[in-house]
């Protein structure tokens, strides 16, 4: 609205990072990485850098909230206050990130099998180390690899993807940049091996022909990332039942 | 703070299988179809202390719309600019499961869906909003409150910001010649520059089974698989929201399109009903 970025979104058809449109930025993910933790996985797309921790099944504390057929999930999404290019980030929970746990939440609640576990918690932990752009969809990929880590039952993998429009042309993983300055944005969770969307979200002005682009774009980005989670959590077994071989 | 997963209500089976066969049949237990909204009412300027206000009836969902405006310094970034601020609020009044107590994430959610559905429609020029560059600005709060919870709370409450904001005048600004402000007239008044070809509104999908149907009631809504919001201004899309459930491209697809479709409709109907505003405040 009226803001002027301070260097052009797209040149020749190059992003102000020199990325082509449908171009991710490197992606980079490890599990196992929180010892404490049941589950854990940190994953970077470029220098978006998100950590998640999973922790239970296990008791609920509040007696209230447990269900009698089915676990329930609690999903935070926090920035730490280092996390972002501009000021401190105050640490206390904004109204963004509250919308932004309960999106990832409903996400989430779709791919795990909470009938597994009924009378129990599943505590998914996502902490914004280092922001630049598309959080809440790094974040959503790092905590299906935690979930997978901890063992828990799954219906598929989870992988998050940014779309976004800037200088009019369809892109795909924003950077703070693109996020700040661009026409819009749309972030998606993608079940890649069913075919089914858990998070969508849009802002920004979009004609139906645009957001078919985005769908098609982000499965495109969503199907690396599947392949990428996949090995990352095979090679893990690996190497752990090498070492329990030697 | 922390998501949870949410208890719903339980619905009795018997009237679960019965709304359940009767949606794979095309009609609702209501004597709706699949793609009907209920009778829609809108009061505007029900509230006299407000400087725009609006009163919704959606079927049995009440929601009632506030609009404060008040001078501010505009922000940094955009010296020539207002700002809207949207808030939202399930009064312990609509239902027996509501607590009172600050907005929780399903308020905030919802306010943030109509915020962006707003803001990004075009509807709102926030330059019309300046008063002195860099120095005076109006800034819009805009708060809705839900009186009665049937469902559909999105479509209802963002039907209440927009006629409560066509329903807003702001007072005249006297001002120095250095910019300074002398007097705020709130007796002499000039409405709100708004482009109604570009009126915000959303409209909110379920999935039952595989059936998609839209303006949900309260059990609908507890009986639900999934549940998806689009905003629609002119012919585009400004906002989407999923917000339960797991999705297939066909079904976005078609949400999509029934949603651009709808709007034309829905919009006729609001239009409409601005033409007289109301006396009193009755619910």
């Amino acid at each position: 609205m009226g803001k002027q970025p301070p260097v052009p979104l797209l040149i020749n058809g190059r992003r102000s990072d020199g990325r082509l449109p449908n171009e991710h930025r490197p992606v980079r993910m490890e599990v196992g990485v929180i010892n404490n933790a049941e589950g854990s996985a940190l994953v970077a797309y470029g220098n978006t850098v998100i950590l998640a921790a999973v922790y239970g099944p296990r008791e609920v504390p509040q007696k209230h909230l447990e269900l009698p057929d089915k676990a329930i999930l609690r999903v935070r999404y926090h920035m730490a206050p280092f996390s972002t290019s501009e000021g401190r980030k105050s640490p206390t929970p904004s109204r963004r990130e509250i919308e932004i746990s309960k999106v990832i939440r409903m996400a989430l609640e779709p791919v795990v099998i909470l009938e597994r576990f009924p009378r129990t918690t599943i505590d998914v932990y996502i902490e914004v180390l280092q922001a630049d752009g598309s959080t809440r969809v790094t974040g959503i990929t790092a905590a299906s690899l935690a979930l997978a880590d901890a063992g828990i039952p799954m219906r598929d993998l989870l992988v998050g993807v940014s779309i976004g429009k800037v200088s009019g042309t369809i892109v795909v993983d924003l950077n703070q940049l693109e996020d700040q300055y661009g026409e819009g944005d749309m972030p998606f969770a993608i079940m890649y091996g069913r075919g089914l969307i858990t998070l969508m979200q849009a802002d920004g002005e979009w004609t139906p022909g645009e957001i078919g682009q985005a769908i098609e774009m982000a499965f495109k980005a969503a199907e690396q990332i599947y392949r990428l989670q996949k090995d990352t959590l095979k090679s893990k077994y690996v190497e752990s039942s090498i070492s329990l071989l030697t | 703070m922390l998501s949870v997963t949410q208890e719903r209500s339980v619905i009795p089976k018997l009237k679960q299988e019965v709304m359940k066969k009767m949606v794979e049949q095309g009609v609702r237990i209501d004597g709706r179809g699949l793609n009907d909204y209920r009778k829609l009412s809108i009061s505007v300027g029900v509230v006299k202390t407000a400087d725009g206000s609006s009163l919704v009836t959606l079927g049995n969902t009440k929601v009632i719309a506030g609009v404060k405006v008040e001078v501010g310094k505009p922000f940094e970034d955009t010296p020539d600019e207002g700002a809207l601020i949207v808030n939202l609020e399930i009064a312990p009044t609509a239902s027996p499961d509501v607590e009172p107590g600050p907005p929780d994430e399903n308020a905030i959610e919802i306010a943030r869906v109509v915020d962006r559905t707003i803001r990004h429609s075009g509807f709102l020029d926030f330059k019309t909003l300046s008063i002195v560059s860099g120095k005076h600005a109006w800034f819009l709060w805009v708060d809705v409150y839900v009186l009665n919870h049937d469902g559909n709370l999105v479509d209802a409450s963002t039907i209440a910001a927009v006629t409560a904001l066509m329903n807003t005048a702001l007072p005249k600004v006297e001002l120095d010649p250095s910019g300074n402000i002398i007097k705020i007239d709130k007796s002499s008044r000039a409405p709100l520059t708004l482009n109604t070809d570009k009126l915000p509104l959303t409209i909110t999908h379920i999935k039952m089974g595989n059936i998609l149907l839209i303006d949900p009631t309260r059990d609908e809504e507890d009986l639900s698989d999934g549940t998806y919001i689009v905003g629609v201004a002119g012919g585009n899309v400004v906002a989407i929201q999923k917000v339960m459930g797991a999705f297939t491209r066909d079904e976005i697809n078609y949400m999509i399109n029934n949603s651009t479709n709808q709007y034309a409709r829905l919009k006729d109907l609001i239009i409409n009903a601005m033409r007289n505003p109301s006396t009193e405040l009755k619910l």
